[in-house]
């Protein structure tokens, strides 16, 4: 591993923490009022981001799995011993590489999208909280501390989604955000309990290892999987734990580029990544992964066809290409969803930071009220089409060799959920290409005079479309997805054109090339009325529309309805009458007896007496009782 | 005398000497009261740092003969459990006279009956004779009386007398309890009692019975569903300080009691019965969570949560195993750094917006931030966030509970159980959403944020919270040779 000093490798988290401690602490107790809080975040990340990279290149040529120990931080009677240590494994590295890149480039667009904003300071701190929770969840070698840094992930999306707290949307989306990631972790926090009762330790590689021996009953095994990826669910916003993901765009852009798109939302298919070991030993468990994928990928995938908010559709895309990677998750295969992960966060974050350059200039992010843009921002144009065409899976882009491996292993193990997954690729291309057509082609719409955004943001945009044109190209010799555990080498030419030797890159080029050549059609020659389309489509168009009303159903019925206007109406109405009813009954009695001795003592009964007389009654009933 | 004597009676001194010196002015009686604390509370810190945790065992012992004829003896001394919980009592006792700082109805009666208070719930925590230990659990129910009486708001005359009535009745059986064992073993002395086999001695009253006596008067404490409406209401209508205490420090001596009398007396009764005690718990947690989402009193709404909180200590005490066991302790510390922080802001709330109806709050992070960030805090704490000493605490009890495979049906209680972090999430989430969040209503424009004074003790429970969610063995340190003794007692 390149002999790095396990002291630097301490620093990868180590120094996005300091940057957190020293601009919300110091900073913020000294008062000191500068402008320098954003350079410092970036300046700390920035390194956190080379020591990343020097690591991830280190396993790409040598693919190993270090332990770091660290020391001792809980002890409880020798039973339960939690020790800080860090595991670098090639899974580990490409997710450091990852989250401390897009964390870097995001820092720095920020500089430029949220310039004048109030609470510069807080934002940073936020982001530099949220990048240390998230390379501590990708290192960590014990179970309880992942879920420490899981949910430590989830109180920073919190945080920074209710950034602009005096708006009602986005305190409501963080409350949203935060408690149905938290139905998820119900699953993860029992599965953990599951694992420590069962293996009798939080190790990661120890469970892995008690597992695999056999020391765990498999019903044990099924059930902690499954929980574990309960968790997955509720970060990944999976069916039917998704529906905080397309809330959470009320958070500021770069945000949702970083963590609602790049890095947070994917943790879930890290987390079952990292798990893994335990999943190959439970069909059970794999079968559920690869369905609740296919059907999340579709699902979220019809819904963005008819979003009329920019960052509602990249949302929902988003959640049906995380499903994509469950899908390869759940075919048998960490290295394939992993790659798509890899390249899904560039081109996904670049989409982002699209959408926010779009709404940095024309102040909406409703396309309706768009259109024409490509002439008034070439650049964020130039670079949103790259994205759109990488998530579509166009050749020789990024987004297409990550697709095909999963397409490729849906094909030959689950046909069902192949045509599935055809179909999601259709509808994502189409959707992507009716964004770039309503926002960018046509004409203008509205009367405020757009421009092109600054350099601060066009440069981090830039990086991005670079990657998600080559980021693929990594494993083009299949080097990348057989240091993730799977996969096979072959010469760069090869994996460049041979690809096509296989129908299936046709099929799917065919397929996404259909899906744009329909958007293109419908939205930019017009040949086809989308309204018309809606129209003749009216029954789907409504149900995709309303989301397939499961907000409501969450909300209106079992929220409130069920929940908290039903049953815990009747216990609060309970707790009232029956149970405090009884005791002011009980008391009344009590006062009413205590006067009538009274007069027969002639007052002289104190309160000790009553005590007393309690207490006696009470040892009478009971030697009646139990003697 | 020694210090823990000291410690324990420097604030009844310092209410003595308000109540006794006549024409006493308001300054100087403010003056006394926090002196008494700090030093209190000093005092507290310095035992701490000696505490000599590779010993173990009671120390800082005083021990002199009290009644003879019955063979009750003073008798105080703290191990690792009674020595958190009285740097719990002297912190919040400080900080109440703090709060009160201000207080302009009857200052002298009020920090008499405050100082007093804390006295007794230090001599609970302290009290190695059974004796003593009722004494004190008795006495404290005078000034709290009192404070809610007198200083309280709302309905205060009838809940100060829920109170004490429900504390009565609870005593009630666990005096009868004390007598039992008074006459099976011939003794109050705890050491003792704890060296003697009780159940192979021929006694008064069956073991069950008075393991069941006695955990009714600290179940009423805790409080333990069914038993807990006393709770609601008292804290509701106390005075900030008083509900500090209350919620803080004073609720804690119900788990108190259960670790040191009924598990520690009794571990085969405890044992026998831990199925229905688990039951119970988990009622608490899901059942006072919930009702904690219907409330719309802030104070109330805190209350109610602490019902739940509480039932995270019941269930981690009756797992009867170590790491549940450390659990209930951590989490009596935890809530009440975090319940005392909850309350204090609260109280800051009120005071500064005359308003404590949820609803008709709103949007107060602009115009109070540095509230907003403490409740904010607070809440984190509350739902168990990682890095809050709330999260350690639940973890324990739910890792220790979970694995109690000895005790019947004890994974289904954990799990259950395990929505009361669910709970806790809707309840606080909601709560610093419609208090603090949104926009701000041009009606709190002028209200003041937090004094330099109110951001001091704030920071020292912020402080507590977070050094013992980063660093938990500060506190498990001196929790071990308290619980690895009576852990062992199970075979875990």
């Amino acid at each position: 591993m390149n002999n790095i000093p396990e002291q630097l490798i301490w620093m990868i988290p180590g120094l996005p923490l300091a940057a957190f401690v020293a601009l919300f602490i110091l900073v913020r107790s000294l008062k000191i009022r500068s402008n320098l809080n954003g350079y410092l975040a970036i300046a700390a990340t920035a390194a956190s981001f080379a020591l990343s990279l020097w690591v991830a290149a280190g396993l790409f040529n040598a693919p190993a799995e270090h332990g770091i120990t660290g020391f001792e931080w809980l002890n409880l009677g020798g039973i339960l011993v939690i020790e800080l240590g860090l595991t670098i494994n090639p899974l580990t590295g490409i997710m450091l590489v990852v989250v401390t890149l897009v964390s870097l480039l995001v820092q720095i667009y920020s500089l430029g999208y949220m310039h004048g904003s109030k609470s510069l300071n807080r934002y940073f701190a936020f982001i530099s909280l949220f990048t240390f929770a998230m390379l501590g969840l990708v290192m960590a070698d014990n179970l309880l501390i992942m879920f420490m840094c899981w949910e430590l992930v989830g109180l920073c999306s919190y945080l920074l989604i209710g950034f602009w707290y005096h708006r009602p949307a986005a305190a409501q989306a963080a409350r949203k955000a935060f408690f149905i990631t938290r139905i998820g972790d119900f699953g993860f926090l029992a599965a953990i309990l599951l694992l420590f009762t069962s293996a009798g330790t939080l190790n990661v590689n120890d469970i892995h290892a008690a597992a695999i021996a056999g020391a765990v009953s498999s019903t044990v095994i099924t059930w902690a999987a499954l929980g574990i990826f309960m968790g997955a669910m509720g970060k990944s916003a999976q069916f039917p734990l998704h529906t905080w993901l397309p809330d959470a765009m009320e958070g500021p852009t770069p945000v949702s580029a970083l963590i609602h798109a790049a890095t947070m939302v994917a943790s879930g298919v890290f987390l079952v990544g990292r798990m893994y070991p335990l999943f190959e030993l439970s069909p059970t468990a794999l079968s559920t992964v690869a369905t609740i994928g296919a059907v999340t990928a579709l699902f979220a995938g019809t819904i963005a066809l008819v979003m009329h908010d920019i960052k509602k559709v990249l949302a929902y895309s988003t959640i049906s290409q995380l499903g994509y990677m469950m899908l390869g998750l759940g075919l048998g295969d960490v290295a394939i969803a992993l790659f798509h992960l890899f390249t899904h966060a560039f081109f996904k974050a670049l989409l982002f930071m699209g959408a926010g350059s779009v709404n940095h200039s024309t102040g909406t992010f409703d396309m309706r009220k768009m259109g024409g843009l490509a002439r008034l921002m070439p650049w964020t144009c130039a670079t949103f089409v790259i994205g759109s065409l990488s998530l579509s899976g166009i050749w020789p882009l990024a987004g297409f060799f990550s697709k095909e491996e999963i397409l490729n292993s849906a094909l030959s193990n689950q046909p069902v959920l192949f045509a599935m997954a055809l179909l999601t690729a259709f509808m994502t291309a189409f959707y992507m290409f009716r964004v770039v057509f309503l926002t960018f082609g046509g004409e203008y719409q509205s009367r405020l005079k757009p421009h092109e955004s600054g350099k601060v943001m066009i440069i981090p945009m830039l990086v991005l479309a670079v990657l998600a044109v080559s980021a693929g190209w990594l494993n083009l010799t299949g080097r990348l997805t057989t240091i993730l555990g799977h996969g096979h080498e072959q010469s760069w030419i090869y994996g460049f054109l041979g690809i096509f030797t296989h129908p299936l890159a046709w099929i799917s080029l065919a397929v996404a090339g259909s899906g744009i050549f329909l958007a293109w059609a419908m939205y930019q020659k017009r040949w086809l009325s989308a309204r018309k389309v809606a129209w003749t489509f009216r029954s789907a168009y409504t149900v995709f529309f309303h989301k397939y009303w499961i907000d409501e159903l969450y909300e209106k019925y079992i929220g409130a309805r069920l929940f908290n206007n039903g049953l815990f109406n009747l216990f609060n109405r309970f707790d009232a009458v029956v149970i405090d009813g009884t005791v002011n009954d009980v008391a009344g009695l009590n006062l009413k007896s205590s006067k009538a001795i009274r007069t027969l003592q002639n007052g002289r009964l104190t309160q000790y007496g009553l005590v007393f007389l309690f207490g006696i009654a009470a040892i009478a009933l009971l030697v009646i009782f139990t003697g | 005398m020694g210090i823990l004597s000291l410690t324990i009676f420097l604030p009844a001194l310092g209410a003595l000497a308000i109540g006794a010196i006549p024409g006493l002015s308001a300054r100087f009686s403010r003056l006394i009261a926090l002196a008494a604390a700090t030093v209190s509370l000093c005092l507290s810190f310095y035992m701490f740092a000696v505490y000599d945790s590779a010993a173990g065992g009671f120390q800082f012992e005083d021990s002199f003969q009290w009644i003879p004829s019955i063979n009750a003896g003073y008798h105080v001394g703290i191990d690792g459990l009674s020595l958190l919980l009285v740097l719990l009592t002297s912190l919040l006792g400080f900080i109440s006279v703090l709060v009160s700082y201000k207080t302009e109805l009857r200052p002298r009666a009020f920090f008499a009956w405050l100082l007093l208070l804390e006295t007794s719930i230090l001599g609970v925590f302290s009290s190695l004779d059974l004796l003593l230990f009722f004494v004190f659990w008795e006495i404290e129910v005078i000034p709290m009386y009192f404070l809610i009486s007198n200083w309280g708001s709302g309905r205060k005359e009838y809940s100060a007398f829920k109170y004490v009535l429900y504390t009565l009745f609870g005593s009630a059986f666990m005096l009868a309890g004390i007598m039992g064992l008074y006459f099976t073993a011939g003794t109050f002395n705890l050491p003792e009692l704890y060296q003697t086999e009780l159940s192979l001695v021929a006694g008064s009253l069956p073991m069950a019975a008075m393991f069941f006596l006695l955990i009714i008067g600290f179940a009423v404490k805790l409080p333990v569903f069914p038993l807990h409406t006393w709770l609601p209401d008292a804290h509701t209508d106390a005075p900030t300080a008083a509900s500090i205490m209350l919620a803080g420090s004073l609720i804690k001596m119900g788990g108190y009691g259960i670790f040191r009398i009924c598990l520690g007396l009794f571990p085969g009764e405890a044992q026998h019965f831990a199925p229905l005690f688990m039951g119970l718990a988990m009622v608490s947690i899901v059942y006072g969570g919930a009702i904690t989402l219907r409330q719309t009193d802030i104070k109330r709404l805190i209350a109610y949560s602490s019902v739940s909180h509480m039932g995270f200590v019941l269930l981690g005490l009756f797992s009867l195993h170590y790491i549940g066991l450390t659990g209930a302790c951590l989490q009596l510390v935890s809530h009440g750094l975090i319940t005392g922080l909850l309350f204090a802001g609260a109280g800051i709330l009120m005071h500064n917006t005359h308003e404590r109806h949820i609803k008709k709050l709103g949007g107060l992070a602009r115009q109070m931030p540095v509230l907003a960030g403490v409740f904010t805090i607070a809440s984190i704490g509350a739902m168990g966030v990682p890095g809050t000493s709330g999260f350690i605490a639940e973890v324990s009890v739910f890792l220790g509970a979970f694995s109690a495979s000895s005790i019947a049906g004890s994974a289904v209680f954990t799990i259950i159980s395990l929505t009361g972090i669910l709970l806790a999430a809707a309840y606080m989430l909601t709560t610093l959403l419609k208090v603090f969040f949104g926009p701000a209503k041009p009606s709190f424009d002028s209200v003041a944020d937090l004094t330099r004074l109110e951001k001091f003790y704030c920071g020292l429970l912020i402080a507590g919270i977070f050094l013992i969610g980063l660093y938990p063995a500060i506190a498990t340190d001196v929790l071990e040779p308290a619980i690895a003794p009576l852990a062992s007692l199970w075979g875990g």
